[in-house]
């Protein structure tokens, strides 16, 4: 594939986080858990060996989508919940660049859905960051597609009705080839996330549970705090049994029934619990369902295949089409029907 | 042997009508061109409903090919058919009324049953109550000959009904000494190496329609049309649509960008689609998007990664489209966004023409958001419109709007092969230089520099947010969003200066001045030519540019004692000329999901010519 205009790369390796900032004030809320996302990306990108020109950040609308302008690489603040489209356009044109889409739960899940799922199937070459925090922030406190039932909100005085949606389940549903969730305050696990999906070839889509502390302070206390966190999450390891608590005293095992159940690790026996496999689609829909309180809230990949890429896939038509009918011109083209000539 | 007299006519229109799966599109199109092989100039108005198949023998389900061929230039399909072959009665029902008097009817009288005269609702049969004596009427039993000719290949009863539009165009073959071979090549490449008997079948009965006419002594004539004098030239067969697709194609090579569809289908601009992704070996990239929004956004995208985008649409697709387009004017990216106008408003008449998208991809977003707007006059001027849309997009770093429509998509006529080598090519640059860079620095058209993804040292972002002058940040300065403003409006208004000077067609001053714009131009310029040769003080204008209009429009109207504007809307152009330049307009609307006949534009017209003077 050929770099366009051509010309040779910048030396990825002499990267680091403050290159990847820009000059603009940073506008968030003090103590929002976009800050850390933030730090996380930067620290993250310079280790992974690209060229700083070759990042493209594409966001949508809401407060998380101000992320771009932060972001010292090509990018765009587009318009609300079509960022995944926009930059399926962007990575099918260029498959060789980094296309990252930065999202909400509003943005991605509500006015967005349709973008997000398709690309999800089709699997562009995106990762996908998307800020959970349950409430539409920007607009000053509404609930939003992922709220709780029952929550009380501006435009929910008496409680919400709508069910909400699960993005993992969602991204399931539409058979991503990559699905993690990782949590804002959790600084290392994200970097960990960032750096898997970076890795991924084809639609990478990390949910972060992120606090909004004006909005919807605390929606995710049961996991942000230090303390709580080993009791109530599940961090999922690829071949690993999976273990929870300070001493890694439960676990997760199958019953007769199907069901998940919480066990003592020792005495249900480490060898009968459940192993986690990132290319299982029934462990991964399984663990979507998982959640605080009855079980621990499951962070890390939960989905990890390889299927092919749909912009490589469309480059490799187009040269595979230019290998079988080399040197054709559009008058070529105009020409390959009847001709007549008119004397 | 045939006794039949041969007779030369000049023009002469011909309508096959049917039910919507008895093939009258395709056997109108085999008729179409076979007559331009000919050397005959055509032109053509398939007229189909917008059901894939209704129910067999209704009114719903008639499906229409009208053909225009003549021994000189035409510009329109004709206003009414000289001959109709209708397949049944619905189709009788649908079209006789515009069956020329003393025009030839061919009826297949196999399909006039008591159930289908019933579903066509006739309560006796027209063929023998007399109320059609105004017409010379074929009654002629085209299934069962059909079935009789192709008996001995086989087919089941269902196969070989279908063969029987191919009797219905021999016979009409025969009438106007039209040769079978372009037809018989067809269906040999179509069917031979896939379903031979089908091959076999559609031949036996092209070749038994032929020989019907030339052996059953029914009629009385048959007929010439000779060759047209059309321009010396190399020439093709071409509707709107692949004109559009040729025309981007030939705009991706003459400024060495790589092209990219983004697409939703609708109709009538699918084919656009299945055009473009069929040319991937001249490294068309195309994209079916989920819904119009992300196909619009992916354009853009691609627009941004340096692409020449494009996205394809009819006006209810213009309508989610808006929100985007606007993105495309904020961030200053080329973009060209295709209107393949129906009939409106809402779902409207999706296979019907109309012209009246033109104050929505106008106006039709939020804010102060000017486009540059342009459309095609015929199925072949698609071809140049979608490279002078390339032009101004790059020149001036903007999206674009081309507006074509039903009638011109679907609309066939010979066209004289161009020349891609001698067009100009268009100059683009990607901005490589990181020294002194600014993303909303400005040229001499006020274009803003485009730095593609992947380039060193120009990192930048873009946004829906206002822009910041030169710098591009995001600014909610009370001037700075008066003065972008203005300049995005600005940068508009100098397309005009690459606007080269308006064509008059006719007097160039007089009594009355035809402004026009789109798919009328055929019907217009047919109308506007028979009043001159009447030596009526007429002129013609057709506009390919509808905003910013030439400089020179209003001189030119000024010259005219009256200014007339036929389109096919409630009038949306005089709308725009009156408050541009505050002159008193005269407008001919229609908004039938028809193209207008040149009779009616000449009553029109001429009652303004009275009032003129």
């Amino acid at each position: 594939m050929t770099r366009y205009p051509d010309l040779p790369p910048t030396d990825a390796s002499a990267l680091s986080a403050k290159d990847f900032k820009t000059d603009q004030d940073v506008r968030w809320c003090p103590g929002c858990g976009d800050y850390s996302i933030l730090a996380q990306v930067q620290r993250t990108l310079p280790t992974l060996g690209i060229p700083r020109e070759d990042f493209v950040f594409i966001s949508g609308i809401g407060c998380s989508s101000r992320f771009p302008y932060y972001m010292n690489t090509y990018g765009m603040h587009t318009i609300h919940g079509r960022a995944p489209a926009l930059a399926s356009g962007i990575q099918c044109l260029r498959p060789n660049l980094n296309t990252w889409v930065i999202t909400g739960d509003g943005d991605s899940l509500s006015i967005g859905t349709n973008h997000l799922m398709h690309a999800l199937r089709r699997n562009v070459n995106l990762k996908i960051i998307l800020f959970n925090n349950r409430i539409y922030g920007l607009t000053k406190g509404q609930y939003s597609p992922t709220s709780e039932v029952g929550k009380k909100t501006k435009s929910t005085p008496y409680g919400s009705l709508d069910h909400p949606f699960n993005p993992i389940a969602v991204a399931l549903g539409a058979e991503a080839s990559f699905v993690a969730r990782s949590i804002d305050v959790d600084a290392k696990h994200m970097k960990a996330m960032i750096q898997r999906a970076a890795a991924h070839e084809g639609t990478a889509l990390i949910e972060v549970f992120q606090n909004c502390n004006i909005f919807n302070d605390g929606a995710f206390a049961f996991i942000s705090d230090r303390r709580e966190r080993p009791k109530t999450s599940l961090v999922l390891e690829h071949g690993q049994p999976m273990r929870f608590g300070k001493k890694k005293e439960y676990g997760i095992a199958i019953g007769p029934d199907m069901k998940p159940r919480v066990v003592d690790a020792e005495a249900h026996g480490v060898e009968n619990l459940l192993v986690h496999d990132e290319g299982n689609p029934t462990i991964a829909y399984l663990l979507s369902q998982l959640s605080h309180p009855d079980f621990p809230t499951p962070i890390g990949v939960f989905r990890d295949i390889q299927r092919p890429v749909y912009d490589r896939m469309l480059q490799a038509q187009v040269d595979d089409a230019r290998a079988r009918k080399p040197g054709r011109s559009v008058q070529d083209l105009i020409e390959s029907v009847h001709v007549w000539e008119v004397r | 042997m045939s006794t039949a007299q041969t007779v030369e006519l000049e023009t002469v229109a011909i309508r096959f009508a049917g039910d919507s799966g008895d093939g009258m599109q395709l056997t109108g199109t085999q008729f179409t061109e076979t007559s331009a092989l000919l050397g005959n100039d055509v032109a053509t108005f398939p007229d189909f409903p917008a059901e894939i198949r209704a129910p067999a023998g209704s009114l719903a389900g008639v499906s229409g090919f009208q053909l225009n061929f003549s021994s000189h230039e035409i510009y329109t399909h004709g206003d009414a058919p000289d001959v109709l072959v209708a397949m049944n009665p619905a189709a009788l029902r649908v079209n006789i009324g515009d069956l020329k008097p003393d025009g030839i009817l061919i009826a297949n009288t196999y399909a006039f049953t008591d159930k289908n005269l019933e579903k066509a609702g006739f309560e006796k049969n027209p063929l023998e109550d007399g109320t059609l004596q105004m017409f010379r009427v074929f009654p002629v039993d085209i299934t069962s000959m059909t079935l009789e000719a192709i008996r001995e290949i086989g087919l089941n009863q269902k196969a070989a009904v279908r063969c029987k539009n191919f009797l219905a165009l021999g016979l009409v073959y025969w009438m106007y000494n039209r040769p079978l071979q372009h037809t018989i090549d067809w269906i040999e490449k179509k069917f031979r190496a896939k379903v031979p008997d089908i091959a076999d079948a559609n031949l036996a009965a092209l070749k038994a329609g032929y020989h019907y006419g030339e052996t059953a002594e029914i009629f009385t004539h048959n007929y010439v049309v000779p060759k047209a004098k059309l321009e010396p030239g190399r020439y093709r067969g071409i509707n709107g649509n692949h004109a559009l697709g040729l025309g981007l194609l030939a705009a991706a090579e003459l400024s060495g960008l790589e092209l990219f569809l983004g697409s939703y289908p609708i109709t009538p601009a699918s084919d656009l689609l299945h055009f473009l992704a069929a040319q991937k070996h001249l490294g068309a990239k195309t994209f079916q998007a989920e819904d119009e929004i992300a196909a619009v956004c992916a354009a853009i995208g691609a627009a941004y990664a340096g692409g020449l985008a494009v996205t394809s649409t009819s006006g209810p697709g213009i309508a989610l489209k808006a929100e985007a387009i606007a993105l495309a004017v904020m961030t200053e990216l080329p973009l060209i966004v295709c209107d393949i106008q129906r009939g409106g408003p809402s779902t409207g008449l999706p296979t019907k023409t109309e012209q009246a998208d033109l104050l929505q991809v106008l106006y039709g977003r939020n804010g102060e958001c000017p486009v540059p707007v342009v459309a095609a006059a015929t199925p072949g001027d698609c071809f140049f419109v979608a490279i002078e849309a390339a032009r101004i997009a790059l020149r001036h770093m903007v999206p674009v709007v081309i507006l074509s429509d039903g009638y011109l998509a679907n609309g066939a006529e010979p066209w004289k092969i161009p020349d891609v080598s001698a067009i100009e090519p268009i100059h683009t640059e990607f901005r490589t230089d990181p020294e002194g860079f600014l993303p909303y620095a400005r040229d001499e058209n006020l274009a803003r520099p485009w730095a593609v993804p992947g380039t060193p040292g120009l990192e930048h972002r873009l946004g829906g947010l206002e822009k910041e002058h030169l710098t591009g940040n995001v600014s909610y300065d009370p001037a700075n969003h008066q003065f972008m403003t203005e300049l995005r409006a600005e940068k508009v208004a100098r397309v005009a200066q690459h606007i080269p000077p308006t064509e008059v067609h006719g007097p160039a001053s007089g009594d009355v001045l035809v402004v026009a714009w789109g798919g009328t131009y055929g019907a217009v310029r047919s109308a506007v030519d028979h009043l001159i040769a009447h030596d009526r003080a007429v002129a013609h204008v057709h506009l390919r540019h509808l905003n910013p209009l030439p400089d020179d429009l209003g001189e030119i109207m000024g010259r005219f004692e009256r200014v007339v504007v036929p389109e096919l809307n409630m009038g949306q152009l005089a709308m725009i000329l009156r408050a541009r330049y505050l002159i008193e307009i005269r407008s001919i609307c229609k908004v039938q999901g028809k193209p207008f006949k040149e009779a009616e534009l000449i009553r029109d017209i001429s009652a303004e010519l009275e009032h003129a003077r």
